[in-house]
């Protein structure tokens, strides 16, 4: 790795200072797994790091049954999946936060920093897509709040302007969007070929709320590795709206997200597996949706 | 799981700790990157990005002008070859006129810190011309195929080829008339299979040491399967005297056949003398991948055909490897293999071995028998199913016997192959129902002839009657143990007597690589001819001692006697060694010219996602003739690795390269060996036909393990699926492609 | 130009103070700078787990660690497993099940075993290759390395009862 400068700001506004100065040449740094190993590969060659672990508003979770979720950027995976309030309320989160690499990955990766680095493959970013999750920033000109789904805009790029950093992301209440409180439900699902520690050839993140009367009040469906980023199918999520939680309803939002889906051939999957890997993961996420909006454990 | 305890063995037999096993659980055990002398600089070796090219110059100037270098080298630094083969490994450690894959050394540099010498490295100067690069075996061979080498011309039963060729060989074996053989089948199967390159893996990485002292002596501390093979390289290729080069062997962390060959030894020992400083260089996990021996890719088009009773009557294969950048693929014992555990009556294989723009190809535990396994163990499950014959009594039916000639023209010595047969039959695995949808059981069977060779074995006696064994074998998975068990069994005395260890080449006889199996084989013999030279030495002692005839002399457990009343125990006698004519030690030195062969089947059973090709292992056994056990908890564990890096090569592992010839996946990302998740506890059944020529019938262990998993794991794959997958890896979206799942959008 | 930084912090329970530049990894400062060579390195990408160190008790990479970062926090690698009673537990049971061969991935294994006994002190098979999933092995196909961690949970689940 090229040399670099070392920080470890306490405060957003040191930090803001920091990446800021185009003096600099920072980029921020939380668990540094994708960072670090871009960096030995050659990808860039920042002249400065700032750790970003040490500034509080980064580094907390709060939850408030009013208000909804926070999580700061540089909280760890594994920290997330330990959380009982998440675990309660955000299971869909826990599923992509938990499958981020292995224990060691997890104790190190951040939502945060899975988000920055805007792979096409992020399993946390199309489980906060379908949460609808925020985005808060910090720059020079102050303070913002991006809607993650609008974050990423092509592989390795983010909204992030010159010297903003991501503070914290924010989850709604369950349900909040129709008013019930317990009646909703997210489920993501990845396909790899191991077990474990390999990056997505698909995933698909699905999000369902429930009426009185059983139908489908709104949904959305996200996708990752199909797209140059992970990718929001508003027309497979609009088109159950209204309609009864059926095997046949499921089958044509995933065949809607079939067709939004522009996947490659690269060394993880060819473009007609993971096309085809779309459907059948959405379809199931979408039943894994269903079953904790039901309050029901998920099958696998 | 365990072995029937063989009652005429004392130590062999026993499930002993290893020697070696407190240094490894407490991080002291020092592997080859953990070596670190005084004044030791840091090396980098610079190589090529492209898949082929003409090298026009290499300018080093201005990396040597960089502060804090100490040493640039390039093939310039080399003393010049003589043979081809001299010339292609000396190509090898630094090019000279081509680039031949990427990853292929140009130059390396020696500095103060890794980092600088990484930054000098990138001051070096190549000026390449690009030339197309082919990695396809079968595009390597067309007509209009870039050349590597241009002086390349095909040997064959024809003679020597007229044109340009990358088909370095053709060798044909043919046994009686195969067209006749398959006239007279009734059932005919064919298949054409494609596998990919694969790598051994180990997580230690190439590291070497290289010091020189100032009247010329060279020291080279270095992982490696052999420590005499890495002294034989560097004579050969720095045309140094051999007494002048000593090689000092780490441990090892894993090797697999891929450590037979040296890398970075040369590299290090050129800077070391130029900088007149040790210097050490750590391959990084890229360049291991990039830059080391893989195994070949291979392709085979494979035809079987058998009479409704179930005999085999006529096989037939072309195999087509891929030897990396120089010739020299394991395509012959890739034929041995393939038809070796059946008794065939015609039969005609034609293997080539072919070079492309890639690694050249090393070792992989059983060179070149996997991909071949696969290939006709998938066809023998599919002859079984159309005759309507349980797999393993097909296998039986046709199973090679003692004296039997196999297709390549070798004969079966004494083999256990159909016992391993039966106790897979009889193993409660074999007959267990399925639990659930999606779900099959496959079976696959496996020969490997295993090896002897040299070996050397310095045994000597403490004055407390404890001993040292130093071994030449350089122990990469407990060897140590188990010769030091076989040289106890052979002095009757408890094996806690006995400290072994490795030594280097300045203080042990010569030993051929710690490969094929033969470890604990043909040292184990040495060990055992220094035990028994030492008891005779020691019983001669005694016979001076007490004033009798040696004859009278006699020795069994752990005991001199003589007459009725003359009897000193091992230690006491080793007490009185020293003042009564010196020391007593005794140096065997070997060269096993016979060996036993070794024989697995593997059952395997799987489920199959059908919607996204995804396979679970469920189960999996593994049985193996062992001949007889040293340490079974030890033999158990090679079944285990063995099965499980055979598993990784079924599902998972796979060079992939673009149309530049460049490898899209050298990290342990992409190129995905098994995880703890991804193998079920491995059951295992130790089958035991001694090998008549080895003292305790012990026969190699290592290498059979790692054939059947592809073959065993497709044929479950078919009864899940119904379909037959015909490429390695067998990745889930080759699985959806054979299940027509995958359409066209 | 250097960028050298004093870094001080608790190795395997014992003070220490080095000189480190930013970009060099925590295992780079172990094995280069400290000496402590148990921890290995087998890929320098965080995808073969041997480099695994706790870090304030965390499982972590050291590789995907810097140096820097270590100032006023505590490190255990494989090397302060043992004490002066002898062995871990964990170690003596991975010598009695054989959970290795060539032992180079061992020391992570250690470590990673530790950082799940003290979370789960009697995990299941499954949450076994879990945990370990991040650990590469080649050599032994897992098989003895689960037994050898059951072993060592039952072991240490014994010793608690004994105390209590």
């Amino acid at each position: 790795m090229q040399p670099f400068a070392y920080q470890a700001p306490t405060s957003v506004g040191e930090a803001v200072a920091l990446l800021a100065d185009p003096a600099h040449g920072a980029r921020p740094f939380a668990g540094g797994t994708d960072l670090l190993v871009q960096m030995r590969r050659g990808l860039f060659a920042p002249e400065m790091l700032v750790d970003v672990k040490r500034i509080p508003e980064l580094n907390r979770i709060a939850f408030d049954p009013d208000a909804g979720l926070t999580v700061g950027a540089a909280v760890s995976c594994a920290w997330l999946c330990d959380h009982p309030a998440v675990w309660q309320h955000y299971p869909g989160l826990i599923d992509a936060a938990s499958i981020i690499g292995g224990a060691a990955i997890q104790r190190r990766a951040t939502l945060g920093g899975n988000l920055c680095n805007a792979a096409p493959s992020g399993d946390a970013i199309p489980a906060m897509i379908v949460l609808d999750a925020t985005a808060t920033l910090a720059g020079p000109d102050g303070t913002r709040n991006v809607p993650v789904a609008d974050f990423c805009t092509a592989p390795g790029k983010t909204v992030l302007g010159p010297g903003e950093l991501l503070i914290s992301l924010h989850f709604p209440v369950p349900a909040s969007n129709t008013g019930e409180r317990t009646r909703s439900g997210a489920r993501y699902l990845r396909f790899i070929p191991r077990g474990e520690m390999d990056i997505a050839v698909a995933g698909a993140g699905a999000w369902l709320a429930l009426g009185d009367d059983g139908t489908i009040t709104n949904a959305r469906i996200a996708l990752s590795a199909v797209a140059p980023t992970p990718l929001w199918v508003k027309e497979a999520g609009a088109a159950l709206i209204g309609k009864a939680p059926t095997a046949e309803a499921f089958a044509a939002a995933a065949t809607i997200a079939q067709e939004a889906a522009r996947p490659i051939s690269d060394v993880r999957g060819t473009a007609a597996q993971r096309r085809h890997l779309v459907g059948v993961l959405t379809r199931r996420a979408l039943k894994g949706a269903l079953q904790r909006a039901k309050g029901e454990a998920c099958d696998d | 799981m365990s072995t029937q305890k063989n009652a005429q063995f004392n130590v062999v037999g026993e499930r002993l700790p290893r020697y070696d096993g407190a240094d490894k659980v407490t991080g002291k055990a020092i592997f080859g990157p953990d070596v670190a002398l005084p004044g030791m600089l840091h090396g980098f070796v610079l190589r090529s990005p492209h898949a082929h090219a003409r090298l026009r110059s290499i300018n080093t100037s201005r990396a040597e002008a960089l502060q804090g270098v100490y040493a640039v080298v390039t093939a310039a630094d080399l003393p010049p070859a003589g043979s081809t083969d001299h010339r292609y490994a000396r190509d090898n450690t630094f090019a000279s006129d081509k680039v031949l894959y990427v990853g292929h050394a140009v130059a390396a540099v020696a500095a103060r810190t890794q980092a600088l010498a990484e930054e000098a490295a990138r001051l070096i100067e190549v000026e390449y011309e690009v030339l197309p690069a082919v990695t396809d075996v079968l595009a390597a061979m067309q007509d209009d195929a870039p050349i590597l080498h241009e002086d390349m011309r095909t040997h064959s039963l024809a003679g020597r080829g007229e044109k340009p060729s990358n088909v370095a060989s053709h060798f044909q074996q043919l046994k009686g008339d195969p067209a006749h053989g398959f006239a007279e089948a009734d059932v005919i199967v064919e298949r054409e299979c494609h596998t990919a390159t694969v790598h051994q893996g180990y997580i230690e990485s190439h590291a070497a040491v290289a010091t020189w002292s100032d009247d010329g002596v060279l020291t080279v501390y270095t992982t490696t399967q052999g420590s005499f093979a890495v002294r034989d390289h560097i004579v050969w290729l720095l045309d140094l005297p051999m007494s002048q080069v000593r090689v000092v062997p780490t441990e090892v962390g894993g090797a697999f056949g891929g450590k037979n060959t040296s890398y970075v030894d040369v590299a290090a020992a050129l800077l070391a003398r130029k900088a007149r400083r040790p210097v050490k260089i750590t391959m990084p996990r890229p360049d291991v991948f990039l830059a080391t021996g893989p195994s070949s890719g291979a392709i085979f088009r494979v035809k079987m055909g058998a009479k409704r009773d179930g005999h085999i009557t006529a096989v037939q294969a072309e195999l087509f490897y891929e030897a990396g950048a120089y010739p020299g693929s394991p395509v012959g014992s890739g034929a041995t293999v393939m038809f070796g555990p059946y008794a065939i009556p015609n039969g005609q294989v034609d293997g080539y071995d072919v070079v492309t723009n890639g690694p050249r190809v090393s070792s992989y535990r059983a060179p070149g028998g996997t991909p071949g396994n696969f290939a006709v163990e998938t066809l023998v499950d599919e002859l079984a199913e159309k005759l309507g014959m349980d797999p393993i009594e097909f296998r039986l039916l046709n199973h090679a016997h003692e004296g039997d000639e196999r297709v390549d023209g070798g004969t079966h010595g004494s083999i256990g192959g159909i016992e391993v047969l039966k106790a897979a039959q009889a193993c409660e695995h074999y007959r267990a129902p399925l639990t659930g949808p999606n779900q099959g059981h496959g079976v696959a069977h496996a020969f490997w002839g295993n090896w002897g060779g040299r070996s050397s074995c310095t045994l000597s006696v403490n004055g407390d009657g404890s001993m040292n064994l130093v071994t030449s074998s350089v122990d990469l998975s407990g060897t140590r143990t188990t010769i030091a068990m076989q040289a106890a069994e052979a002095l009757e005395l408890p094996p806690e007597r006995i400290r072994p260890s490795v030594g280097d080449t300045d203080n042990t006889g010569y030993a051929d690589v710690s490969a094929g199996s033969r470890t604990t084989y043909a040292t184990g013999i040495a060990a055992i001819q220094a035990a028994e030279d030492v008891i005779a030495q020691m019983r001669a002692r005694a016979a001076a001692l007490w004033d009798v005839p040696v004859e009278n002399v006699a020795y069994a457990n752990g005991v001199f006697s003589a007459a009725s009343d003359l009897r000193f125990t091992f230690a006491e006698l080793a007490e009185q060694v020293t003042g009564s004519g010196g020391s007593v030690s005794s140096m065997a030195n070997i060269d096993a010219a016979e060996w036993g062969a070794g024989f697995s089947t593997q059952i395997a059973d799987v489920e199959v996602d059908p919607e996204t090709g995804k396979v679970t292992l469920l189960r999996y056994t593994v049985v193996q003739d062992v001949g007889q056990a040293v340490n079974p908890t030890m033999v158990e564990g090679q079944m285990q690795g063995g099965a499980t890096q055979g598993i990784g090569w079924a599902l998972y592992e796979g060079y992939a390269y673009n149309e530049k010839g460049q490898m899209l996946n050298a990290n342990f990302l992409d190129y995905k060996i098994p995880t703890a998740l991804d193998v079920p506890m491995i059951e295992t059944v130790i089958v035991e036909v001694p090998y008549p020529k080895h003292p305790f019938g012990v026969r190699g262990v290592g290498e059979p393990p790692i054939l059947p998993p592809p073959a065993a794991i497709a044929n479950a794959i078919y009864r899940a699926t119904g379909v037959r997958p015909d490429r390695l890896p067998m990745t889930p979206a080759h699985l959806l492609e054979k299940m027509g799942v995958i359409g066209d959008w | 130009m250097t960028n050298k930084t004093l870094v001080s912090a608790t190795v395997n329970g014992e003070p220490v103070e080095f000189f480190c530049e930013p970009q060099q990894s925590l295992l780079e400062c172990l094995r280069d700078v400290l000496g402590l060579t148990g921890t290995k390195e087998g890929c320098n990408d965080g995808n073969c787990g041997a480099c695994s160190v706790l870090l304030d008790g965390q499982l972590v990479n050291s590789c995907l660690v810097l140096g820097v970062e270590i100032e006023g926090r505590a490190v255990t690698t494989v090397e302060g497993l043992a004490d002066w009673h002898g062995l871990h537990p964990i170690q003596q049971a991975f010598l009695e099940a054989d959970g290795f061969q060539c032992g180079f991935c061992t020391p992570g294994i250690l470590i990673a075993t530790k950082a799940l006994l003290d979370r789960e002190p009697n995990p299941t098979e499954e949450q076994i290759r879990t945990w370990l999933s991040g650990n590469l092995c080649r050599c032994t196909g897992y098989d003895k390395i689960v037994r050898a961690v059951q072993a060592a949970a039952c072991q240490l689940n014994r010793e608690c009862e004994v105390d209590a």
